[in-house]
């Protein structure tokens, strides 16, 4: 990690957005006590996580990438096991798994081993292992990387309903849909570093109002020399090597075009395609780092 | 008070496990008894060989049997840790607020309980083939047993912790095993061996152990060879419980 700082409010849903490598699931592992911070201080639902890692670990939830269950063992005695290293006694473990089996629609399957189970199903059960202690704030690594469109949906909707009942949820992320949608706010990260945060919609507007792209042919270069003098560009990428696509920020699409179609025109510069579109949170990490999000997932 | 709550919570879960394995149930039961039926016939006739301890060949072997399968039955605790490295198991019971060292002595005694049983099905099985068991030698050969299979479970628990690799692990435990079984004396008692074979296998904890239980089965409790056996396991299993419970507590998926 290179250093990061951020502030995560009660009961809001926080994303950490970014490519595979970039330090999320490490983040996540110093927060919530598995690996020993680097440096720096950090506090979890009040107790500090180098100095009170037992009490951190009473107030926290986390579900691994990998889920973490036994797969020879059913989802019942999964739930119980775990409230028992809760400390909870035999009796109110067993009740808390019933009601959490009840809420996670898993009553059909409670009594068959996890190996059986569909991975929508797994993931919930996983979902429900960090919530037998009703803890303060949640951290969810991946918690939706190889489920079905339909399953996300649904596991989109149990974590705000988490969120509305009053619970803080940190998770990681890198579907760009799944950080818009469910994240009241988010950071997004690169090489161990937070390069933007902030809510999705704040995010968003501030790289601009929208995003022209062009196809250029033989002389981007010029192009995007002609461009970047011209008042009514607010910003542009920097060119990719090998790349014969500019890319401009302006307040409002509609009317710069025309004004863009003219001066290229004017300077000899040929356009094959040209495309306009709202930022998306894409745009705002190709700002940020240059790079496309959904190449690096590619 | 919550090493104990803890320990004895992590226990249940996997000897639950364990028992509801049917097929690991019963390869773990039948293992020790093939032993007994195809290897000891073999020994019966070298035991008429000078050098050969006496007290028949069932009160020779079955000691030396118990030792191997310990040796042998706690290295595959270490698979089933890495597998459970893998799939985040270890890291979910990480987070949790239950002591470090449960997380590790539970599972190691499943280990020692599973051996307990499959010891106990041995001597049962070797009374009427002509073992002769006299108490209280046998009971102190048990708990002589239950230390050894801390302290191998122990081992295998740390080695599978730093390699984090079935086969890396597999193959480590089969290069290792071999040359210790060998120089324990379980199988030919070392008595036989020339001169600088036995100084070798001097270094061998686990030839003590072999010895002790011999002479325990013998029922000579006062025999100096029981001191040695159980100094020997018993500093061993200490370091080695201490050592893999450190590890586990840093382990990181």
């Amino acid at each position: 990690m290179a250093g990061i700082d951020l502030d995560v409010e009660q009961a809001e849903i926080f994303g950490f957005l970014g490519p595979n490598g970039a330090g999320k699931t490490t983040t996540l592992r110093m927060l919530s006590t598995l690996l020993p911070p680097s440096a720096g201080e950090a506090t979890v639902a009040g107790c500090d996580v180098r100095r009170q890692p037992q009490r951190v670990r009473e107030h926290i939830g986390y579900v691994g990438q990998a889920g973490g269950t036994d797969h020879s063992v059913t989802g019942r005695d999964e739930l119980v096991f775990q409230g028992r290293l809760y400390h909870l006694s035999s009796r109110r473990s067993r009740q808390r798994a019933a009601e959490l089996l009840a809420a996670f629609d898993l009553e059909g399957v409670a009594d068959r081993t996890i190996g059986t189970y569909s991975g929508g199903q797994r993931r919930r059960l996983d979902i429900a292992l960090g919530l037998v202690h009703r803890p303060d704030v949640l951290f969810l690594d991946e918690p939706t990387t190889g489920l079905d469109p339909q399953s996300r949906a649904r596991m989109w909707d149990e974590v705000k309903s988490l969120r509305d009942a009053g619970t803080t949820i940190f998770l990681t992320t890198h579907y760009l849909e799944e950080a818009d949608a469910l994240c009241d706010r988010l950071a997004i990260i690169d090489r161990g570093r937070i390069v933007a945060q902030g809510t999705p919609d704040e995010l968003k507007r501030a790289i601009a109002g929208d995003v022209i792209t062009l196809g250029v042919q033989g002389n981007p270069a010029l192009a995007l020399n002609v461009l970047a003098t011209q008042p009514f560009i607010r910003d542009h990428d920097p060119l990719a090597p090998d790349g014969d696509s500019v890319r401009v920020y302006v307040d409002h699409g509609e009317t710069s075009m025309p004004t863009i179609f003219r001066v290229l025109e004017r300077s000899g510069v040929v356009l094959k395609t040209v495309s306009m579109s709202r930022p998306s949170l894409d745009d705002v990490f190709l700002r940020q780092t240059g790079r496309s999000l959904r190449e690096e997932a590619a | 008070m919550t090493l104990l709550v803890d320990t004895w919570t992590v226990f249940r879960r996997y000897f639950a496990k364990s028992l509801s394995s049917v097929p690991y149930m019963g390869v773990s039961l039948a293992q020790p008894v093939l032993y007994l039926v195809l290897f000891a016939p073999l020994l019966k006739s070298v035991s008429s060989v000078p050098g050969f301890p006496g007290g028949g060949a069932y009160n020779v072997f079955v000691p030396g049997l118990l030792v191997q399968l310990g040796l042998f039955s706690a290295t595959s605790g270490g698979w089933a840790l890495i597998a459970e490295v893998k799939a985040g198991v270890i890291e979910r019971l990480r987070v949790t607020p239950a002591s470090r060292v449960a997380l590790l002595l539970g599972r190691t005694l499943r280990d020692v309980a599973m051996l307990i049983v499959q010891a106990g099905l041995i001597v049962i099985a070797a009374v009427p083939f002509g073992l002769s068991i006299r108490l209280p030698g046998v009971l102190l050969a048990f708990v002589l047993m239950a230390l050894i299979a801390l302290l191998m479970a122990s081992i295998s628990y740390a080695a599978a912790l730093l390699l984090r690799d079935e086969n890396t692990f597999g193959a480590i435990v089969f290069s290792a095993t071999l040359p210790v079984l060998l120089l324990s004396g379980v199988l030919l008692p070392m008595t036989l061996a020339p001169a600088w074979l036995q100084d070798v296998s001097a270094f061998n904890p686990l030839l003590y152990a072999v010895e002790a239980q011999r002479a325990l089965f013998a029922n000579q409790i006062g025999d100096v060879n029981v001191v040695k056996g159980f100094v020997a396991i018993g500093g061993l299993a200490a370091i080695t419980v201490v050592a893999a419970s450190r590890s586990f507590g840093r382990a990181v998926a």
